[in-house]
């Protein structure tokens, strides 16, 4: 019998190709921070630019007029384009799954999808704005969009993660086609689904307070040009309410899932 | 005049390789009819032919006047509710009740807003709670069906298909995931249901003893084509040898 | 025992209190579209025309203006590729101890937890563009200002994913580690850190994925990247080039998902 030694090195031996990995990664940061021409001066000067604008910041002011209004506008974006987009998602998913639709209606549906969900809703909130003027319609259209493909592409995933063989026996009982979906994909995906209205719901929220800077309605627009106005006072105060209201969407949310789940 | 009448039935998954190669019976009255055979001779695949969960490739399937090989759309949903299954795996519907899973009988008779809003006609409902109580289930109507055992699901599943008022009952391996007591206790279930409702029954089954024990009439497949087809007292040695083939695994 | 004459059994879908729960939710959701709908403010004059001005804008961004290409758009979506890369190692360096610090089972003080909560909401909520506003305004326009934005913006999201893993991973082997007499820092990269690796990688790879969409999104307000070739050919109307540009970004958008998807198939 060989007694062998065993060494650290036969337990820890340091993979050649992580180290190679994480050597080129630290040489791409140096090189990546080195092409955006960040200096040691330039960093200074912007940490100072940005201690005044916290200075700014306090006290932070609510009292301007429009703050109220950009917010519920802001509000209303949200939930109609979640509603709408979710809405639109749920079909587009279902012809989205490679499981229960041919190839050729799948793969239209996954198109729509991949669409929805390549642009920024605030590149396809400049179109809207183009299309159909300032205000809260161009952000309603673009948050529908995302929303589609966000709902969308979760949904139809969701749905083919399912068991074929609980759909197979609702089929056998000479079940219509909606029928089966709802006796057999429904419950299935339920949970999840809510999970992800959810999470929707919220994201269009966050990105409702953001169309606004293309003027396409909400809070955006009102924290912008505050901006340009160097109101910083007012500018914390339009995040702290975007904060607040983020929260409150986030606490109502965890009551929704309970009301539904199980 | 037979309830089901099959007339050369073919079906190959792989054109050329066919799996059912040409099979030919009737079934009439009530009672059991067990299919038994080594695994892959098709017996699954004939089942499931009948109620078109897999398209046969040629033949004729009469049933209720109609050719159940011709059908789709509308026609086929309404010969589909007419034959009630039952399945290996069970194939209940998890995460709703028990209830529901009985109920879901008559997904084939109930538009699709009663369905969502599970508004069943009370007489169904009342169908539904003494078949649990047939079955045994009495106290599990509103229990998740992924909490139920084995058998227990199994039950449910009779009970689902009994649900649907069929003309023709077909078990797709009822008993292989079930332990032997609670093989025997679905198979007098289902016996019992089948002659009680005077509905017909085809197994498609791997465990002779329960075949010979239960079922009035035998198929025997091999290589996709009958080669038995009687009483379960005519299963001799020789016989279940032509069916499954070698000799090691018999008794005797 | 059930007679002849028995009464009807009822199958009660849901328990009173579920019934509740639901229709409270129900009415609250249909009370807030209605609200929605009723003070939202939309000039039908607009809505009309809006057929019109897609047709007219199609009709400006054909043919597409492939010219542009090299000397604007390439340059500018590497610089697009360096901020999104870099505002996700900068995110997840930021982002993970964070959520460390917010997970009640890794950090069991409660205020600490609080403060680092608060620190993922409030990051989230102020989105890109805002955070963008910013740093700009700190360090002047450009690729840096970008990559900080996005990189801040994404603490809230890459806290909270590690946060929930943490909070769900096995007690058993910190207690074990513990009871050996291990510090934190040990318990964290022995305990914590195996369980939630794929974890890591599967947030690295998600967070990359959307901040390629926004960096391209930031140079609407200077911060660099291909959104500042489209802000300036949005400002110039030169819709051919729109056109370009937004094909250019669908089609990076198809690339890093198929990347990301083969990645994922041979990491996690």
């Amino acid at each position: 019998m060989n007694s062998a030694t065993v060494t650290r090195a036969d337990f820890f031996r340091p993979s050649m190709a992580k180290r190679i990995g994480t050597l080129a990664l630290f040489v791409y940061v140096i090189y990546a921070f080195a092409t955006m021409g960040l200096s040691g001066e330039r960093f200074a000067k912007g940490l100072g630019y940005g201690a005044r604008f916290l200075a700014g910041f306090i006290p932070p002011n609510f009292t301007q007029s429009d703050i109220l209004p950009g917010l519920l506008e802001s509000l209303q974006i949200a939930l109609l384009s979640s509603l709408i987009g979710t809405l639109l998602a749920i079909p587009v998913a279902v012809l989205a799954a490679r499981n229960l639709m041919p190839a050729a209606v799948s793969w239209c549906a996954r198109l729509v999808i991949i669409f929805c969900r390549s642009f920024h809703p605030v590149i396809i909130a400049i179109i809207a704005v183009k299309a159909v003027g300032f205000g809260a319609l161009a952000g309603i259209i673009a948050l529908t969009f995302s929303s589609v493909g966000f709902v969308g592409k979760l949904l139809a995933e969701a749905i083919e993660e399912i068991s074929l063989k609980q759909i197979e026996a609702v089929r056998a009982t000479g079940a219509s086609f909606m029928n089966t979906i709802i006796y057999g994909v429904v419950p299935q995906v339920m949970n999840r689904f809510i999970g992800f209205v959810a999470y929707e719901t919220d994201s269009n929220l966050r990105n409702s307070t953001m169309v606004g800077v293309v003027g396409a309605g909400g809070i955006g627009g009102t924290l912008f040009s505050a901006f340009q106005r160097f109101d910083y006072d007012f500018v914390a105060g339009i995040i702290l309410c975007i904060i607040g209201l983020v929260m409150i969407g986030e606490f109502l949310q965890s009551w929704v899932k309970k009301a539904f789940h199980g | 005049m037979s309830t089901l009448s099959i007339q050369n039935l073919v079906k190959a998954y792989v054109p050329g390789k066919p799996v059912l190669r040409d099979i030919s019976l009737d079934v009439e009255g009530s009672g059991i009819t067990a299919v038994i055979g080594p695994s892959g001779t098709g017996k699954s695949t004939l089942i499931r032919c009948i109620n078109r969960l897999v398209d046969p490739t040629s033949g004729i399937m009469m049933f209720e006047g109609a050719d159940l090989a011709k059908l789709s759309g509308a026609p086929l949903r309404a010969a589909r509710r007419r034959i009630g299954m039952v399945f290996q795996e069970y194939n209940l519907v998890e995460r709703l009740s028990v209830m529901e899973n009985v109920l879901s009988g008559r997904l084939g008779y109930v538009s699709t807003w009663t369905a969502w809003r599970r508004k069943f006609d009370e007489a169904d409902i009342q169908k539904a709670f003494a078949l649990l109580q047939r079955v045994g289930l009495a106290d599990f109507a509103n229990r998740r069906a992924d909490a139920l055992s084995g058998g227990q699901r199994q039950r449910v599943g009779i009970a689902r298909a009994v649900m649907q008022s069929p003309g023709l009952l077909l078990a797709d391996e009822p008993t292989s995931s079930l332990d032997p007591k609670t093989s025997v206790e679905i198979m007098e279930l289902m016996r019992d249901l089948a002659a009680e409702n005077n509905i017909p029954v085809i197994i498609n089954i791997h465990q002779v003893e329960l075949a010979k024990r239960y079922a009035q009439r035998v198929i025997g497949m091999s290589g996709g084509l009958v080669v038995y087809d009687g009483a379960p007292s005519g299963l001799s040695g020789e016989v279940l040898q032509k069916i499954y083939g070698g000799e090691d695994w018999l008794a005797t | 025992m059930n007679s002849a004459t028995q009464e009807l059994q009822r199958w009660v879908r849901f328990t009173p209190q579920q019934r509740l729960g639901r229709f409270g939710v129900y009415l609250g959701v249909v009370a807030a579209i209605l609200w929605a709908l009723k003070t939202i403010e939309i000039i039908p004059e607009f809505l009309y025309d809006a057929p019109e001005q897609v047709v007219d804008m199609g009709k400006r961004m054909w043919p597409i203006d492939w010219a542009h290409f090299w000397p604007v758009v390439w340059p500018a979506l590497v610089e697009t590729m360096h901020i999104a890369a870099l505002a996700t190692l900068l995110g997840l360096c930021m982002g993970i101890p964070v959520g460390f610090l917010a997970a009640r089972n890794a950090t069991p003080i409660p205020w600490v937890n609080a403060i680092a909560r608060f620190i993922l909401v409030a990051t989230r909520s102020i989105s890109t563009l805002i955070w963008a506003l910013f740093f700009v305004a700190m360090f002047g326009p450009g690729a840096l200002a970008g990559a900080l934005a996005i990189a801040f913006h994404s603490i809230g999201f890459i806290g909270k994913m590690f946060s929930e893993g943490v909070e769900e991973s096995n007690r058993g082997s910190i207690e074990a580690l513990q009871a050996a007499g291990a510090t934190r820092m040990q318990q964290i990269v022995m305990g914590y850190w195996p369980q939630v690796q794929p974890t890591f990688w599967s947030v690295a790879l998600f967070r990359w994925d959307i901040n390629v969409r926004e960096s391209a999104v930031l140079g609407l307000v200077g911060a660099g990247g291909i959104g500042m070739a489209l802000n300036a050919a949005i400002d110039l109307i030169q819709w051919d080039r729109v056109a370009l540009i937004l094909f250019t970004i669908f089609c990076i958008v198809i690339v890093i998902e198929a990347i990301v998807t083969q990645i994922r198939k041979r990491v996690i």
